[in-house]
């Protein structure tokens, strides 16, 4: 699968861009914060419209002159760094949320095979606040792989963890990576997570 | 309790303010989400219409609602002309003036809550394949629901306490026009009613304290559901 991106968008006085290929794996965007990392997986799922450029994702155009894809369309599975769940759902409605949007010949995923991943399938009929950052953010990471998508963006999805729940994340990410051959967009600005995590690294902001 | 003409005056007053209510309430909504979400030139122009009526004399608006809803006003004669329908004088009337009253409270409980909810759950809702009407309805509008709720029962007991607006639009008509505020107005200026002014005033009270409490009891619900996920 591969994932070619050539993107730019200006903020006042400063640019955010990238230009890179990549293939299947896990592919880091590392830079220091506040040169823009969020924002280019923003302009990846569409919920930011680059100036320029094009977003190729497996032979699909996402975005160049011509096309604008809205993010619902994109087939982009998003991880955010704060878990972003829906508060009014249980467990079980989040994940389910993209899966019943997906078109059934698209999906690859079904709700007892997500659970089992990632090992949430005790936590299905409870509430989002009630989740600790750790379990929060594996069912944020089923709810987007359960969308069906054809590549993952996962944005410091470490961050707001402690250390012994980044070692359980990471697991879960490199089997994602290794067990069902999605391939991740993946920002981060720690060193040490790249070097284990990452199958190629981009420097953004240099 | 409550003589046979006493409770026509409460089920005329639920009823002018229930449909007062009801029918504003998509307007109101929309009005509050445009003010919440959207910069455009005459925004502060459009916010300060939608809270005139809490600040204008009532019977201003009422002699307004007269001149443009009269038979000869400019909406007035075409509701005639056109759907044969007249608001004078009619418990359409009084629900039209509830309605105008009860327009900036609604407006502002509900912009309170739009403004409440994070809109980077509309984003994630989007990523999972929802365009944008589906988000609206599956994430904003259950989030901003309790906002609804309490505006619909906030508007409610503004309708029903209304009373300058609706005496100069549609007159004090037992029966027809006559709600509670206007009741016991009316049973003021009889000698002897006291009994009758006591017991619907305090049924007034009743009415909106219970409304008060609610609708704060579902503000508060809201803002103890942020605080636990920290926002």
């Amino acid at each position: 699968m591969a994932i070619d991106i050539d993107v730019e968008r200006r903020f006042g006085a400063s640019v955010i861009g990238a230009q890179f290929t990549a293939e299947a794996g896990l592919t880091a965007l590392f830079g220091p914060s506040g040169v823009g990392k969020t924002s280019l997986l923003n302009m990846v799922a569409g919920l930011l419209r680059p100036d320029r450029g094009h977003i190729r994702i497996g032979g699909r155009t996402l975005f160049d002159d011509a096309t604008d894809l809205p993010p619902e369309a994109r087939r982009v599975g998003y991880v955010f760094q704060d878990g972003r769940l829906f508060p009014h759902r249980r467990v079980k409605a989040n994940l389910l949320y993209g899966w019943r949007l997906a078109d059934p010949a698209n999906r690859w995923m079904t709700l007892d095979e997500a659970a089992d991943f990632l090992g949430i399938g005790h936590l299905l009929g409870r509430w989002p606040q009630s989740l600790s950052g750790g379990e929060a953010q594996r069912v944020a990471i089923g709810r987007a792989l359960l969308a069906a998508p054809q590549i993952l963006l996962m944005d410091e999805p470490l961050s707001s963890l402690d250390a012994a729940r980044r070692g359980d994340i990471m697991t879960v990410i490199e089997r994602i990576r290794d067990e069902l051959k999605v391939p991740i967009l993946y920002v981060s600005h720690d060193r040490a997570e790249v070097d284990r995590l990452a199958t190629q690294i981009v420097e953004v902001g240099k | 309790m409550l003589s046979a003409e006493e409770w026509g005056i409460v089920a005329l007053s639920l009823k002018v303010g229930g449909v007062a209510v009801l029918a504003t309430l998509p307007l109101a909504f929309a009005l509050a989400w445009v003010l919440a979400r959207y910069r455009f030139p005459g925004r502060l122009l459009l916010d300060a219409l939608v809270h005139l009526p809490l600040v204008l004399p009532p019977v201003v608006t009422g002699w307004l609602l007269l001149v443009a809803f009269g038979p000869l006003g400019p909406i007035g004669s075409r509701l005639q002309d056109w759907l044969g329908v007249t608001l004078m004088f009619r418990w359409t009337g009084a629900a039209l003036a509830a309605a105008i009253m009860a327009l900036p409270l609604m407006v502002r409980a509900m912009r309170l809550s739009i403004e409440g909810i994070d809109r980077r759950l509309e984003g994630a809702a989007r990523t999972l394949g929802a365009g944008r009407w589906h988000a609206f309805r599956t994430v904003s509008l259950p989030l901003a629901l309790p906002g609804v709720l309490a505006a619909l029962v906030l508007g409610f007991a503004r309708s029903i306490g209304e009373f300058g607006a609706t005496i100069t639009f549609v007159s004090n008509i037992p029966g027809e026009t006559q709600t509670l505020p206007l009741a016991i107005y009316s049973a003021l200026q009889v000698p002897g009613a006291e009994a009758m002014v006591t017991r619907l005033a305090l049924l007034s009270v009743a009415l909106s304290l219970g409304a008060l409490i609610l609708s704060e009891w579902l503000v508060r619900r809201t803002h103890a559901e942020r605080a636990r996920h920290g926002d």
